[in-house]
């Protein structure tokens, strides 16, 4: 009789998407950054113009954010754009675009 | 058709959760294939209509964010993409409409999207399947609506027929409109009116009528100083960047741009090119340029999912998910906005990327991304090479349930500038390839 590991497979399968659901979503920096890449290009790798973010050091660019969103560096929108986001999000935004691979 | 019992339920977990429940009983059953689980990765099918700022982005990203893994078939009639940001730089002639044409060879080339030149004609919500005009079928489990807008021609007296139609141009949708209110433009004598309608708000491009005012200005300021540039809004006031544009008539075109506010089109006469009004007196134009009134893409209507005063179309923002019909998404123009939130090109790209996390994840049989953010970013050329901007950011309230501008944050220019030009095309070129390329 192989009901009960069938059942332990159910049970197991109807359990995941609602652990899923609790979790941290592990896609969260990867969407935070995409609202950069219009500007600075797809995955921070920039057409010009712009300052390419890909393979930035996280430090650098958390750093350079909140001197947008504090003001003292000075800009024609960043320090707008800025102050829309949480330090928690810069901080995520940051951390996904440090481990891009830089433009050559 | 299938209808959503509630916007904060994820269709998709639902059904994936009756197909396991129902296969409790046998081993069997639970063998069976159950589509897209976590372990699994993502899988499905996919069909975005419409190649714009929106669909584009969707298409790509999707095959992107699945590695590949998702089947994503984009149906679009043009075999280019013409921007509608920047238009108004062919308009007034310092650029013409190869700098707005990109092709869509990379979207197949380096993401895998297949691509088919056809227009959907209609789509069967319970059978999920899109009808093409050239007879084809697709069948999906996730569809991407991203059409843009349809003129409401019933809405403009004396336009509805297409004699009308090719002498009063709206040059809204990028293409050959654009080129031909160029030689509508160029072929004017000196000392001509060049009148522009503006239909009462919401529209495609909120400040694009004036920085149109600005780029047809700015030919007459070179080439006809004797004309005038004369704006019938519908509206109460300017809709965007309104002292930015104000102090740019009074400044650089002073004696070219004449502003009448509250001037909403009750018809007009194609054969004289004659503006009508319901108060105010009838306005005869040399070149009369008429954007209409807007609502979604007809394809939409045929899914069921406009449901905003029978035009535009309401979405969960955490997904883009219709909130009526299950697994139809809209991007774009055609939705209907959240507060503060523009129709606008970038608005779109970033409207496809929120989806395209949402759709990745539920064809994964997760739930989708519960704080979603956007942004939106919007230059208006005000010469050939000086811009002004508008910025904005959205973040997901939990309480309303949609999303909001941050307060504090966004904001204008403080004054026109030329680095502010350069900065709107580097705009136009990353986005350009954050889109197709």
């Amino acid at each position: 009789m192989r009901l009960f590991p069938a059942i332990a497979a159910a049970l197991l399968a109807l359990a995941a998407p609602a652990a899923a659901a609790q979790a941290p979503d592990a896609n969260l920096a990867r969407n935070l950054a995409a609202t950069c890449t219009n500007c600075h290009g797809t995955n921070g790798v920039s057409q010009g113009g712009t300052e390419s973010l890909a393979g930035m050091p996280k430090d650098a660019l958390v750093q350079k954010m909140l001197e947008f969103k504090s003001g003292t560096r000075p800009a024609t929108l960043m320090h707008q754009l800025a102050k829309g986001y949480s330090d928690e999000q810069i901080t995520l935004i940051a951390g996904w675009f440090a481990a891009q691979k830089a433009p050559r | 058709m299938k209808r959503r019992d509630s916007a904060s339920s994820t269709p998709t977990r639902r059904r994936q959760f009756l197909t396991m429940a129902a296969g409790c009983g046998t081993a069997a059953a639970i063998a069976l294939p159950v589509r897209a689980t976590s372990r699994s990765g993502p899988s499905g099918k996919v069909v975005v209509v419409g190649g714009g700022y929106g669909g584009a982005t969707a298409a790509k990203y999707i095959r992107m964010w699945s590695d590949g893994r998702i089947d994503v078939t984009l149906v679009e009639p043009n075999a280019a993409f013409v921007s509608c940001p920047m238009s108004n730089l062919v308009v007034g002639g310092s650029r013409d409409l190869s700098f707005l044409t990109v092709g869509y060879d990379n979207l197949p080339q380096r993401h895998g999207v297949r691509i088919i030149r056809d227009t959907a004609a209609a789509v069967d919500v319970d059978e999920r399947i899109v009808r093409l005009a050239g007879g084809g079928e697709l069948p999906y489990d996730r569809l991407i609506l991203s059409p843009g807008i349809d003129f409401m021609w019933d809405q403009v007296p004396g336009l509805a027929n297409a004699d009308a139609q090719a002498r009063i141009l709206h040059a809204w949708k990028a293409g050959p409109q654009t080129v031909a209110l160029r030689r509508q433009l160029e072929a004017m004598p000196d000392g001509g009116v060049y009148a522009l309608s503006i239909p009462v708000a919401p529209f495609r491009c909120p400040p694009g009528p004036y920085e149109r005012a600005c780029q047809v200005a700015w030919y007459f300021k070179r080439a006809k100083p004797k004309s005038k540039v004369l704006i019938l809004d519908g509206n109460g006031d300017v809709t965007s960047k309104a002292a930015l544009f104000r102090k740019a008539w009074a400044d650089e075109y002073k004696g070219i741009v004449e502003y009448r506010a509250d001037h909403v089109l009750a018809g007009v006469d194609a054969a004289t090119r004659t503006a009508r009004f319901d108060v105010h007196d009838d306005v005869r134009a040399d070149v009369l340029n008429v954007v209409p009134p807007q609502r979604a893409g007809a394809i939409a209507r045929s899914a069921g999912v406009v449901t905003a005063n029978d035009r535009w179309c309401d979405v969960d923002f955490r997904s883009f998910e219709s909130v009526t019909v299950e697994n139809v998404h809209v991007l774009g123009d055609a939705i209907q906005v959240a507060p503060g939130m523009p129709k606008s090109g970038h608005m779109a790209n970033q409207h496809a990327k929120v989806c395209a996390a949402a759709v990745v994840a539920l064809l994964s049989g997760q739930p989708p991304n519960p704080t979603p953010v956007l942004t939106n970013t919007c230059y208006s050329m005000v010469t050939d090479r000086d811009s002004i901007h508008v910025c904005s950011i959205h973040q997901w309230d939990a309480d309303r349930k949609t999303v909001l501008p941050v307060p504090g944050s966004g904001g204008l220019s403080t004054a026109m500038s030329e680095l502010e030009g350069t900065y709107a095309f580097a705009w136009a070129r990353n986005i350009w390839a954050d889109t197709l390329a």
